[in-house]
């Protein structure tokens, strides 16, 4: 469904995606994993045409999505970092992305109910908590029943309840057959939400499978140990090809 | 496009700006009113303010509101719209909320004391001056990531039109006396989208000779309708121009 090629993108003399290929299919779940600074934000944006590649091409649908804004109609983005306009209430910011969508008739207000925020609907954006309006951005990234969603760290700051109702969402799209892209660092809720996993190391793909398979390799049962092991794996390659 | 461009009008209204300048045109108006009964000096006094602060006020306005805006920007670059019809309702809710602000602050009180001519150009090169710095506050805002040096831009815009360049064209007029001067002053005026403002408004006053040799060169060489005809088209060039390259900026950048 989307087709990464060869994508590259420097900031200045910094390179921050160097050559990413990826090929995500739609039905499947993928956990983005890497350490701060890896570049798996940009990749997200640049799916999403925020971030304009240095070079490469992303295909969405068989598409270039080079400006190209259509196909954002089948993305529900969840941002790491939710920023919204300071002075609007909870309420106008979600009547206002129902308008901008106007085309979408049903909408899945689900989450909404589920944290409860129509009760705080006349609170002005920056009255809120990290938490709350982590809550707002899911609510919103799920809004339009989209077919590709698009999660930055969606558990980041939210209470155990919270996250819990998350990750159901989470799980029930995906039994919908959806395609999901989630980056996260707590692993263990990323075992539980994703099938594949791609690990990124300054800004190359340095694994790109199933978790199951990485398992396998690995000898462990659970992912956090899992993803550990690889790492150590690939530190340890790499300072042998540094000494030789 | 109409959608985005009533959500950011809406903010451009909580914000009270608007309204604080439109007060402030409707004021000044009135005392002149009060001043002078001489309907070419009121507008005389008025196109000296005019000239200064509506450049001024545009230009601060623009890059805060713009900065002020990122959010809603970004939150908009996520949606299925085009990244040329966010940029484009900006600019057409800033500069119409400008625009009409100055319509009102000066053309009311000219409605009730009775209008002319001259009027109707004073508020026609007003909107051509909003556009046009409007643009250039917008350029400056894409050039740059950060909000305070975004401002110095604009206002270095501002500074130099409605100052530093006067005083360089003044400068050449002096040191190159003994050549024919005219076609030359003719196009560095061009060049300064407040001087264009203002030899549209002393053609139109009728009162050209007060500019000196160029401004009576401007009226021979033209003739008072040729003349303001030539000012506004480059006015319009002066709008059209800096919020095109800047569209151009915004397309390309990362956000």
């Amino acid at each position: 469904m989307i087709l990464i090629n060869d994508l590259c993108k420097k900031f200045g003399k910094l390179t921050v995606l160097d050559q990413v290929s990826l090929n995500l299919g739609s039905g499947k779940s993928y956990a983005l994993v890497g350490p701060n600074g890896s570049g798996k934000t940009t990749l997200i944006k640049s799916v999403l045409g925020m971030v304009r590649p240095s070079s490469g091409l992303i295909q969405f649908n068989g598409k270039d999505i080079a400006n190209e804004w259509k196909y954002r109609e089948q993305i529900g983005y969840m941002p790491q970092i939710g920023r919204y306009p300071e002075n609007m209430r909870i309420g106008e910011l979600v009547d206002m992305m129902k308008n901008i969508r106007k085309e979408v008739k049903t909408v899945d207000e689900e989450l909404i109910d589920a944290f409860k925020l129509y009760k705080i609907y006349d609170k002005r954006m920056h009255t809120l908590s990290g938490g709350t309006r982590q809550k707002v951005s899911a609510s919103l990234a799920f809004l339009f029943h989209s077919p590709v969603l698009i999660l930055d760290e969606p558990t980041a700051g939210l209470d155990p309840v919270s996250v819990e109702i998350l990750k159901e969402k989470i799980l029930h799209e995906r039994r919908m057959g959806k395609l999901i892209i989630i980056t996260s660092h707590i692993l263990s809720d990323l075992d539980e939400l994703s099938t594949e996993m791609i690990y990124i190391f300054e800004g190359k793909v340095q694994y790109n499978n199933s978790i199951e398979a990485l398992k396998e390799e690995t000898h462990e049962t659970r992912l956090n140990k899992a993803v550990t092991t690889l790492i150590k794996q690939k530190e340890l390659l790499n300072s042998i090809t540094e000494q030789l | 496009m109409t959608r985005v461009i009533r959500y950011i009008f809406n903010d451009i209204l909580r914000t009270r700006f608007i309204l604080f300048y439109t007060g402030f045109l409707l004021l000044s108006t009135f005392a002149l009113f009060q001043l002078d009964s001489d309907f070419g000096k009121i507008v005389l006094s008025l196109l000296n303010i005019v000239l200064m602060v509506v450049p001024l006020v545009s230009v601060i306005f623009t890059t805060i509101h713009f900065f002020s805006s990122y959010e809603f920007i970004e939150l908009m670059l996520a949606q299925p719209i085009n990244r040329r019809v966010i940029f484009l309702s900006e600019y057409l809710a800033v500069a119409s909320s400008l625009c009409m602000a100055y319509l009102i602050g000066v053309g009311v009180p000219f409605i009730m004391f009775g209008a002319g001519e001259s009027v109707i150009s004073l508020l026609v090169t007003g909107v051509f001056l909003t556009l046009v710095f409007v643009s250039l506050a917008f350029l400056s805002s894409v050039l740059t990531r950060d909000k305070s040096k975004a401002i110095g831009i604009a206002l270095l815009f501002w500074f130099y039109f409605s100052l530093i360049y006067d005083g360089f064209v003044l400068w050449i007029i002096y040191s190159f006396s003994d050549y024919p001067l005219e076609k030359v002053t003719l196009t560095l005026i061009a060049f300064n989208p407040v001087d264009l403002a203002r030899i549209i408004m002393l053609l139109q006053l009728d009162i050209s000779a007060l500019m000196g040799y160029t401004g009576a060169f401007y009226k021979n060489f033209f003739g008072s309708n040729m003349g303001i005809l030539f000012s506004s088209g480059i006015l319009f060039l002066w709008a059209i121009i800096p919020i095109y390259i800047a569209l151009r900026i915004f397309n390309k950048k990362d956000l």
